[in-house]
Formats: C-alpha cells, structure tokens, sequence
C-alpha cells in the first residue's frame, strides 16, 4: 500500500470478523486432529523424540495442524487497486478464534473416550491415546490444556501476518529448519559418520534420539539467521541462469551437471548401508517415474498399469539369469539380459498398446489399469506355474558380475551406482526425445490428438512409441530389481506400484526431468516405496494416507508440481503469464497498433479499426 | 482427370440426416474456390470428409486421380491436403514455432535413433524444419517471428491465431489448402491484409485453395469460382457474379418473399 492510500487503511473493530471462516477453518483444523488422533499417529509415533523431554514425533503430527490452520484463516487476499486493511491484532484474534474453535475437536475427543469404549469401531483407538492427549493428568486438565494449546499456536500462526517479513522468514526458517534436522536424525547421523563427523552429531542429538533442547536453540538461530542472510540469493540466482543465454548457460550448464554427477558419484562411498539401500530404491522409482513421465507427461498417455513393464523386466532377467528358473534357464550373463528385456518390453508395450492406445482419456486409464493387474495375475497363475513359479516366484537371481565389479544386493552401493548408469541414460533419452521430431509430434497428441491427426501425424503410431520407450526404460527398473532382491515374485508388482509411480511424476512436476528427479527424492527417498521404507520409516504405517493428503493438497494448491516444467506451470497459469507478458509489454503489438492506428486515419468513414477480440 | 479434385456424387448422412446430398464439383490446379452458404449448410463437414474425419455414405472424393476415402487423416494430409479449423484449434501450450515445426511432421522421418545419437541427418533434419517453419511464419510479416516465436501459442491475439492456423497448414507442404473461415472474427483491416496474403498463397507459394468464408467480400475478390450449399444441397455453382444475382441463392440467405395468402 503506498503512502497516499496508508492514512485511509481502514483499521475496524477486534471482533469485526468474517465468523463464517473462522468457524470453517477451527472445525477443519478440528476434526483434522480428531482424525490424525483416531488413526493411531500420535501413539504410533510417540516413541520418536525430537526435541529431548520436549517434543515427539506423535505430538507434532497433530501440534503443527493449528498453527497451518492460523495462518490460513488470518491470510488475506489482497488485489491491487482494493484496499485491504493492514494485518494487524485483528488478525490474531481471528488465529485465536479459529483456535479455540478447533480445540473443541480435541477435547470432546478426550471427553469420548473418556466414556465411551471405542474399541470396536475405531482398531486404532487405545488406551494410551487418553493418556497422551490429557498429557496424563486427567480428564478436565487435558481439555483445557488442548483449548488452549490450539488457541494459542493458531494465534502464533496468524501473527506470522502480522510480524515484518525479514522476522517471519527468521521464525518460520528456524522452526522448520530444526524440526527438519531432527525429523531426519537418522539420515544425518548415518552421513556423519561416513565423513567422520561423529563428534558434531553426539554434541547436537541427545542419547536417547532428539535434539537437546539447547542445540534446537542454537540450530534454530542459526538457520533463521543464515535464510535472512541468504535472502534473495536463490531466486537471483536462479533467474540469473534462466537469462543466460547461448555459451554462458551452457557452460553453467556443464559444470552444474558435473557437480551433481560428482556429488551421485561420490556421496555413496561415504554413506553406510541403509543410505546406500534407499538411494538405490530412489534409483530404482527414478528410472521408473522417467520412463512414464514420457507416456504421461510428454504424450499425454495416461498409464495406469505401468507396473505390468516393471514385471516383464523384471521376469525377463530372472528367468533368464536365474538357475532355479523352473522352465527354461539359460543363465545367461545380465549384459545379454538387458537386450533380451528390451526385446520382451517393446514386444509387451506393443501388445497392450496396441488395443489400448486407440482409446482416449478415462477409457484408456481404466483399461490400463486392467491391464497391470492382468500381467500381475498371470504370473501368479497355476497356468502358468510351470514357467514363472507361480506364487513362489523364481529365486536365486544370480549377483550381476561385470569382471571389475559385482553388483549384488546385499551391497546396496553396487546396485545403486548400476541404477545410476540407468537412471543417466534415461535422463538422457528423455532430454533428446523432448527436443526431436517425434517428442513434438507427442506434445501435439497431448495436446490436441485430432488437430495433431489432421497435421499429418499417425497418432497411433506415435503414441505406441511412447508406451514402447516407457516400457523398456521400466523393464530396466525390472532387471535391476531382480538382480538387486536376488528372486522375483508376483507381489512386488502390486497395482500401488503403478499408483505410487504416478503419484511421484504428479507431485514432483509432469514433463519435467528435474521435477521427477525431485519428486522421486521427497516421495520414495523421504516416505518410502510401497515395500520400501523410506527416511522416516516411523511414517510406514502412515505412507498412503499421506501420499493421498500430499496429492490431493498438490492438486489444489500447485497442480503443476514441485519443480515444474515451464510449459506446464504456464498452461495451468495461463492468466498470470498473460498478465505478466502484458506488463511487460510484451502483448502490446506495436507495429500491429500503430499500422492499425494509421489505417483508422486514413480509412474511409464506417470502417472501425478495432483491438484484436482476444 | 485433369481436375486435383474432384468430388462425385457425394453424400454424408447423420443418422438420418443428410449432412450432404449429391455433391459434384471439382477444382483445378491453381483455382481458388470458395464454398458459401448459409449456417449447417454442410461447408465443414464438406471439409472434414476431405480430410478423412468423416465417412461419406456415398459418393467419392478424388485427389490427383486417386480416391482418398477410407484413409486415416494424417495420410490424407500426407497426400498433399492441408486445412485449418473454424474454432481455431492451435497446440496452445506449444510455442508458435513447435506449432508450425510440428505439422512437418509427415514431410520428415528421423525416429528416436537419430534423435538419440544425434546423427549428422537428424541434426541436418532440424535445420530444414525450422528453416522451413521461420519461412512459414515470415509469410505474415514480423507478427509470428522474432521473440514471439518462443511464445505459446495461447498467449496470441486472436487474428494471430487464425494467421498461425493457416502457417502450420502451410508447412505441411500441401497442394490443396483447405481453408475454413480463415477471416472470421477479423476486423476489416485485417480482412483486408489477409485476403491480400490468401490471393499471395496462390501467385507465391502454389497452393490451390478451397475456402469457407461467411464474408462475401473476401469471397468476392479472391475466388475464381463459388459453390454454394444449402442443407447440404449445392444449389449454385459459377462466378460471384453469377452466383450472387442467382434467385435460389437470394432465396436461401434471404428466405422466400412473402406471397400473397401464405
């Protein structure tokens, strides 16, 4: 707000609130606790400090809903040319408000359990959930306690709006900063010791697993400190790259990607075996989640069935590899393998693409997903026992053996450096396909499939490429897997796979490779697979709720991904980016207006030289 | 033979309803000929049988000598048949340039070897497509090149979309260009100028045209020849001279005088 319109700020009544909302978000925020207290998170979770003698793992899954739930209710939408009153107390009040409202939710939970068994209905429901929420010391103590812990908290959270914003960049940095650090305790410990650091991790994390209440103070401090420091450098930073241009950018471009390659190839030697392990399952969704971000993200595909290539490959090697294959067992070496998986993949990509690609949308979705259950089914079958083992699988796939090293499972580092060399050379094709002829003719089928029909591409074709090359860079996956686990069976091809794959391309941005990159990190690395546990294994029991949570929220608030593609974030902000190109003057067609201008002059009388209708 | 195509005896029905009924006419090399009448006369679905999105019940559509019924779309346009759409139908999220870049796709071949080892053909490939799109897209002046060609094609004005619509048909490298409503919703400056550039796309560039236009000024001065179409009937065919003092014409824009005791 510029100094002229400051004095006329409108500055109305404490209690002059929009009731409505206050009401919406507390009962919300309410029942969100319920909710979180019923499925068993705070008990569950209760045995992992963070903060010693302070703060659990369980209490923070339900203490951060009110604070979210504060700043949201107090935030203000402020369009340019509207006079919106300054944030001020009024806004706290609101927070409060929106807080006690949402305490309710809490203490009639403690009140419910208090006289009703719930057992039956509710299997989560224990004893030791009265316990934590009355913090043990009885009933009335316990409601008030929660009324007023959410009050407050929400209140903290709306002040956020009301502090300057160097304070609530310093508050919300150090806050996330140390609970970040001592949610992935684990992690930095294990990474410590690789370089030898054990000394820095015993003096921040006390014996029994938590931050010391000290070191969360200093780390706080210091980590709010270093985000005011840092200000505006990432973004500068970043947009500084996006400028260049020509041999400037791609000489940054090189030496960014020899410090990422050095860091994928280094970090492994330093890190133990469960680091290893989980980097190699990150690899192992990374390679799958490329493969389909081109049937998905670049063709416009959706594929839900995509686990059914991740099988075939995953077969392809065992039986090929395997001694106890029950059927026909060459045991070949892997480097043979892989062309023969390539050949399966494209034959199986051909297959079911071919009746499915003629589909289009929901259609092609559902019978996808058929599909994927389909090729599960048929190994598990008694038909087809006497091949694939049915159940039992096909065991005692041999370690890849490469004469200067052997990739095995039990050293997750071997097996994380081959799914490496994979994941880089799908990297690769899809950097390549993106740019060519045929990844345009994809973006014209996602785009618009009849137009891209009537401009001369055989959309069938095209497409059943895609699924082919998405198919063979999963059958890769496969491979590796079966290598890496050393036998294979039906169950690891579960529908969840395909689901949990997508959900990585959605929330990690469509189209986009880094977008990928990340969303695999944050999904399988910080969450866990569908068999695979993750940084925070404590969340095990929790993952799909939260991957839902985590979709559903990404749908709403940033449906074009954490890192999205250019592209992608323009065409779901198609506004803004007109806006944006308006202001800058970019939309003004200059020699357009001004021909258009001098036509008018000269043009005889009942023609109207008028602006584009756009 | 002659005739680069030549429509016989054509019918389309939908459902019971005939979308189109005995239509015979031809066009030559070279022609410019201009399909009017009224609204669900039947002039876009005449253009969708072309170009292989619809099946005509009877009839035949021959190009060069040859029928092209019962191809699929993208082979028709192959063939040498280009056309735009009434309700422009863009890539709106690709830049104007992969718009363009995009519909040669029929006229090239690299696969996903070439694009992956990026062998000398490939990269020799990609020069000529975009040679060829920047040649395209110089055709309407300054308004599709230079930075706008990094820009998607939503962010276009809407007579910038129409131009880009008949750019990307043009560089699919056709003999006949189909045309429909190339000028709708212009204003009459730039109906002015793109009338010019359609008359340019004949003398320049080669192209024989087959157009839809509402506005008989445009019809006026571009067409050799003028079919008109009533509830899928032709009902006049010759010069807008001829066809525009024709009774039946009058008549099926205008209605029927009243008559006494009607």
């Amino acid at each position: 707000m510029t100094a002229v319109t400051a004095p006329r700020a409108v500055t109305p009544a404490l209690l002059d609130q929009d009731w409505r909302s206050v009401g919406k978000w507390g009962g919300l925020c309410g029942l969100a606790i319920v909710l979180v207290s019923l499925i068993g998170m705070p008990v569950g979770l209760d045995s992992r400090t963070l903060v010693e003698g302070r703060l659990s793992l369980g209490y923070l899954a339900l203490v951060w809903l009110p604070v979210v739930f504060g700043y949201v209710v107090s935030k203000r939408v402020v369009l340019e040319g509207v006079e919106t009153p300054d944030p001020g107390l009024r806004d706290v009040v609101a927070g409060l408000c929106c807080g006690i409202v949402a305490g309710l939710g809490p203490a009639l939970l403690i009140l419910g359990l208090d006289n009703w068994n719930l057992r039956k209905p509710l299997v989560n429901w224990s004893p030791k959930l009265l316990e934590l929420l009355t913090y043990d010391r009885g009933i009335g103590y316990g409601v008030a306690a929660w009324i007023i812990t959410c009050a407050v908290l929400a209140a903290l959270g709306s002040m956020l709006h009301v502090v300057p914003a160097s304070v609530r960049r310093f508050v919300s940095y150090a806050v996330m900063g140390a609970l970040l650090l001592s949610v992935l305790e684990s992690a930095i410990v294990d990474l410590s010791e690789g370089f030898g650091l054990e000394s820095l991790t015993d003096a921040i994390y006390a014996k029994r697993g938590g931050l010391t209440v000290t070191s969360t103070i200093i780390l706080g401090v210091v980590i709010g400190g270093l985000s005011l420091l840092t200000k505006g450098r990432v973004k500068s930073a970043t947009n500084r790259y996006r400028q260049m241009e020509g041999a400037e950018r791609q000489r940054t471009s090189i030496v960014l990607f020899i410090v990422v390659a050095a860091v994928c190839v280094v970090l492994p030697m330093f890190l133990g075996t469960i680091m290893n392990e989980l980097l190699a399952n990150v690899g192992l969704f990374l390679l799958l989640a490329l493969g389909l971000n081109i049937v998905v993200g670049l063709a416009g595909i959706l594929d839900l069935g995509y686990v059914a290539f991740f099988a075939v490959g995953g077969y392809t090697t065992a039986v090929l590899t395997s001694s106890q294959s029950p059927w026909f067992h060459p045991e070949w070496h892997f480097g043979i393998v892989l062309l023969a998986v390539v050949v399966m993949a494209a034959i199986t990509g051909l297959v079911i693409g071919a009746p499915v690609i003629r589909m289009r949308g929901d259609y092609l979705a559902i019978v996808t997903l058929g599909f994927g259950e389909i090729i599960r089914l048929l190994f598990l079958s008694d038909w087809l026992k006497p091949y694939f083992g049915g159940a039992q699988g096909i065991t005692n796939v041999p370690p890849v053996d490469f004469g200067f090293a052997l990739v095995k499972g039990t050293d997750p580092r071997s097996v994380f450096y081959l799914v490496l060399a994979f994941c880089a050379l799908a990297i690769y094709v899809s950097w390549r396909l993106q740019a060519s002829r045929l990844g345009r003719a994809w973006m014209a089928i996602r785009e618009d499939e009849q137009v891209a029909e009537a401009m001369g591409i055989n959309t069938v074709n095209t497409k059943l490429m895609a699924f082919v090359v998405g198919a063979i860079l999963a059958s890769f996956s496969g491979a590796i897997l079966a290598a890496k686990v050393g036998s294979i069976f039906p169950n690891s091809f579960m529908i969840l796979v395909s689901i949990i794959i997508l959900v990585v391309v959605i929330v990690g941005g469509m189209g986009n490779i880094v977008g990928v990159l990340v969303g695999s990190v944050v999904l399988i690395g910080v969450l866990g697979g569908p068999r695979q546990p993750g940084l925070l294994q404590e969340f095990q029991s929790f993952k799909l709720l939260i991957y839902g949570a985590l979709l559903v929220f990404m749908m709403l608030k940033r449906p074009e991904g954490l890192v999205p593609s250019a592209r992608r974030s323009q065409e779901l902000h198609q506004e803004e980016y007109l806006q944006d190109a308006w202001l800058k003057g970019e939309d003004h067609d200059q020699e357009e207006a001004e021909a258009q201008a001098e036509a008018v002059a000269h043009a005889p009388a009942g023609v109207e030289g008028e602006g584009d209708p756009s | 033979m002659s005739h680069l195509l030549e429509i016989q005896d054509l019918k389309v029905t939908f459902g019971g309803l005939d979308a189109l009924s005995g239509l015979n006419f031809h066009v030559d090399e070279g022609e410019i000929v201009s399909v009017i009448g009224p609204n669900g006369a039947g002039k876009t679905t005449f253009f969708n049988t072309i170009s292989g999105l619809v099946e005509p019940a009877e009839g035949d559509i021959l190009f060069e000598g040859e029928s092209v019924l019962g191809l699929d779309p993208h082979q028709v346009t192959d063939l040498g048949i280009a056309r735009t759409f009434q309700n422009v139908r863009l890539f709106p999220n690709m830049t104007i340039l992969e718009n363009v870049m995009v519909s040669q796709h029929c006229r090239t071949s690299q696969l996903v070897f070439g694009a992956l080892f990026q062998t000398k053909a490939f990269k020799q490939e990609e020069r000529e497509i975009r040679k060829r799109a920047e040649e395209v897209l110089g055709f309407f002046g300054s308004r599709l090149i230079g930075y706008r060609m990094e820009q998607p094609a939503f962010a276009l004005s809407y007579a910038n979309r129409r131009r880009l619509e008949i750019a990307r048909a043009m560089a699919t490298q056709p003999r006949l260009l189909l045309l429909d409503e190339p000028v709708a919703g212009m204003n009459p400056m730039e109906t002015a100028e793109l009338t010019g550039l359609i008359g340019q796309l004949r003398t320049e560039w080669g192209f024989t045209i087959v157009m839809i236009e509402h506005d008989m000024k445009v019809v006026r001065d571009v067409s050799d020849r003028v079919v008109v179409l009533d509830h899928g009937v032709p009902i006049a065919q010759g010069s807008y001279d001829e066809v525009s003092t024709n009774p039946d014409v009058i008549e099926a824009y205008l209605g029927r005088p009243v008559e006494a005791g009607a």
